[in-house]
């Protein structure tokens, strides 16, 4: 099996670990992922904020080399998987239908039996880790643009975290805004929204959280010291990619140097667990 | 013709009344405000904004705040039982105001995303160091994540070359019609 992979740009810098894993998944899988040919940005937030011809062509650009590829196009940013979406709307409406499918991380991986082989592969159990699943906004939002038919209580991460053992706490904050693209603008926003989720996540009871999106990990993540210092009180809570955690389950030899990109250390709390 | 659609007709918005986003329809109902996660980083709460669009109030809803301060995260325009796409009312307000040279009030947003893309013009792809440096230059504010960055560069999250697109042309044409 083979599909074709559009990293974009974070993958390719500041969230180098959730490409690494996420190849790293695909190989165990036996899915080869073949990168986008000369593949360029998305857009991101700025472009679709500043014009949209602009914001269209530069997705088209790259739904038009994937046509060429036509295998279905993985693509694990949530930020660039929304643009995509977005753009393959522009384009149903114009009555082309691409002749392939664009799918975010948990769709890919609950596609074609892959869970079924998953489970088959399991080499350590997350047994007794404690988390909730992050899903943020461009996964799920807008519906009429994702497809996601349950928008504001997704479960797809909470079943996949439930096959490999963990247990995936339920909690009412999903979907909520990490902040996103306000990441270097306004970053006191940015450290009060990840700060109410942080809250409300331990006080769900998790130990870690769970995401599939590189803006809602480097918010989660790397702010947590500046979230201390304002807060008077110490936070320290894992922020895990879904791939390094099915990395970590199916034995996979790299988790630590995924692991030691995170400001947050996740080895203490996973060897009190007996995972590393 | 009333004061209501003198206004209208003056402020250049009456597009949207053509539109497939249908401000109009919007009967205050505040569900989009109640949900907003940024919405206490507001001077106007973007049900206010709805009406002001409504009622043709440009100015005052180009130079507001709010516009730069939305996060696109679509949780308005995914709830409003109107459906009206109010998250898609943001994006054409900031288009609007860019393309009018309507000063920013939020200026460092707006270059963030104008430094954003000249990352992208340049390269095709973002190169997240220059990109970073370049938004530190133009805002003055060095020191400000400084140690952040240094972190994030240690632990090997910064990639120090750029990586391009091969078909500069293509990229070219992408960026038609942008000026600057």
């Amino acid at each position: 099996m083979k599909v074709s992979y559009y990293p974009g740009c974070a993958l390719h810098g500041t969230a180098r670990e959730y490409d690494e894993s996420t190849k790293a998944v695909g190989t165990i899988l036996g899915v080869e992922l073949g990168e986008l040919p000369d593949w360029n940005c998305c857009g991101a937030s700025s472009a679709h904020v500043t014009d949209p011809s602009l914001a269209h062509n530069l997705v088209a650009r790259n739904l038009a080399i994937a046509e060429k590829e036509g295998r279905d196009l993985l693509v694990p940013c949530a930020a660039c998987y929304s643009r995509f979406k977005a753009g393959e709307r522009e384009m149903e409406e114009g009555t082309h239908r691409l002749n392939f499918r664009i799918l975010n991380l948990l769709e890919f991986l609950v596609e074609d039996g892959l869970l079924e082989r998953m489970k088959g592969m399991i080499k350590r159990p997350l047994n007794g880790l404690k988390i909730v699943s992050y899903y943020g906004c461009l996964l799920v939002r807008p519906p009429k643009v994702t497809g996601a038919k349950k928008y504001e209580n997704p479960e797809e991460m909470d079943r996949l975290l439930g096959l490999l053992g963990a247990e995936a706490i339920p909690w009412s904050y999903k979907t909520d805004c990490c902040g996103g693209s306000l990441v270097l603008t306004r970053t006191d926003i940015v450290r009060q929204l990840t700060r109410k989720l942080i809250d409300k996540a331990l006080e769900a009871g998790a130990e870690a959280i769970a995401v599939a999106c590189p803006l809602c990990h480097s918010n989660l993540d790397t702010r947590q010291e500046e979230i201390s210092r304002e807060a008077g009180q110490d936070y320290r809570i894992p922020i895990l990619y879904i791939t390094e955690l099915i990395g970590l389950s199916l034995g996979h030899p790299d988790t630590g140097k995924w692991f030691r990109r995170h400001f947050v250390d996740p080895g203490e709390l996973l060897a009190s667990k007996g995972l590393v | 013709m009333s004061q209501v659609s003198e206004m209208k007709a003056a402020s250049g918005l009456e597009d949207f009344w053509g539109s497939e986003i249908h401000v109009q329809d919007c009967y205050q109902c505040q569900k989009c405000s109640a949900g907003c996660p940024v919405a206490f980083a507001m001077d106007y709460k973007p049900n206010q904004i709805m009406q002001m669009v409504s009622l043709g109030m440009k100015e005052r809803v180009l130079s507001s705040k709010t516009i730069w301060v939305c996060a696109s995260c679509y949780t308005c325009s995914t709830r409003c039982p109107n459906d009206i796409d109010i998250a898609g009312v943001m994006d054409w307000l900031r288009q609007t105001a860019i393309r009018e040279g309507v000063p920013p009030a939020e200026k460092d947003v707006a270059l963030f995303h104008s430094t954003f893309l000249e990352s992208i013009r340049t390269h095709g792809r973002v190169h997240e160091l220059s990109m970073m440096a370049r938004y530190k230059q133009k805002t003055g504010k060095w020191f400000d994540d400084f140690k952040l960055g240094w972190k994030m560069f240690t632990k090997g999250k910064l990639k120090l070359f750029p990586s391009r697109v091969r078909e500069k042309k293509e990229l070219k044409d992408a960026f038609r019609g942008l000026k600057g």
